[in-house]
């Protein structure tokens, strides 16, 4: 008999239960998400207006192009258009 | 890492292509030519083990607990060319996970953590997480409908009448499906963890 009785297997496979979904989902677009951030970059750098309203309100701005606003978007899309 | 861009046919025909059998490396191969069907499944695969380690090993408050878990699949998607071992992937992106939350347990997090979680108390529970990947690992190699019932009253806490609701079976059978497929998992895990032992041929 392993040390795998029939309480640690269940034990074990209750320690990974499913992330929530929007978190997964979130993670799996992340490619498009990317794309969308380069084409919100690209406007910002031609349109002043764009840009001025983009800084005012990241998380809006993302939402408006379909992207969920996570954190790491929103940092990476900060740090961008400061530069 | 490269992206598919906007090429449905190829990210279609990618993930059409994609089943559990793929292992890690070939996930993660596949991932760095842009197979966008290859990265949800990386995903997907590796979301509980890093949602995991976030809550029970560092107990972090769930904003917190979000904003690593998103964190890490954005690291892990910018520095996957960086990874010299594709069948390292698993231990690499556990380190990547146990750094993100260590950083957020010393920069301070969005909200109070119930209690401070030693580095070397979060290092065990790491460890038993190892395993837990293991036995699920373990359980995909079950029949689907094992997988489902020891998934959906073990790892999503499903009440008997959830479940029988869900699969449509009686509540009476359910408790013994459930022992069936738990002795099922055992002697799978036995035959591949201890091949050489005489019992378990």
């Amino acid at each position: 008999m392993s040390a795998y009785d029939i309480e640690r297997l269940s034990r074990l496979i209750g320690m990974l239960p499913p992330a929530p979904e929007a978190w997964v989902r979130a993670a799996q677009e992340l490619p498009g998400a990317r794309r969308e951030l380069e084409t919100i970059v690209e406007r910002a750098e031609a349109d002043a207006a764009f840009r001025a309203a983009l800084v005012a309100d990241l998380e809006s701005a993302l939402r408006a192009e379909g992207v969920e606003p996570t954190r790491p978007l929103l940092d990476e899309l900060r740090r961008r258009v400061a530069e | 890492m490269e992206t598919a861009g906007d090429d449905g046919e190829a990210a279609a025909v990618g993930a059409a292509a994609l089943s559990s059998d793929l292992s890690d490396a070939q996930l993660v191969a596949r991932c760095r030519t842009g197979d966008e069907g290859a990265w949800r499944l990386l995903v997907e695969r590796f979301s509980r083990y890093v949602y995991a380690i976030c809550v029970q090993a560092f107990r972090l408050p769930e904003p917190d607990a979000e904003d690593v878990f998103q964190e890490v699949f954005a690291r892990v998607y910018e520095k996957l060319d960086t990874l010299r071992d594709d069948d390292a992937f698993r231990p690499w992106v556990g380190q990547l996970t146990r750094r993100c939350c260590i950083d957020r347990l010393r920069t301070g997090s969005r909200e109070e953590p119930a209690d401070a979680v030693p580095e070397a108390a979060a290092d065990d529970v790491l460890g038993e997480l190892e395993q837990a990947y293991d036995v699920h690992e373990a359980l995909a190699a079950l029949p689907e409908n094992c997988q489902e019932i020891l998934d959906r009253f073990f790892a999503r806490d499903e009440s008997y009448r959830t479940i029988g609701d869900a699969l449509e079976l009686p509540a009476g059978t359910i408790a013994s499906r459930i022992s069936r497929c738990l002795t099922k998992l055992r002697e799978n895990w036995e035959e591949t963890e201890y091949p050489a032992r005489p019992e378990n041929r």
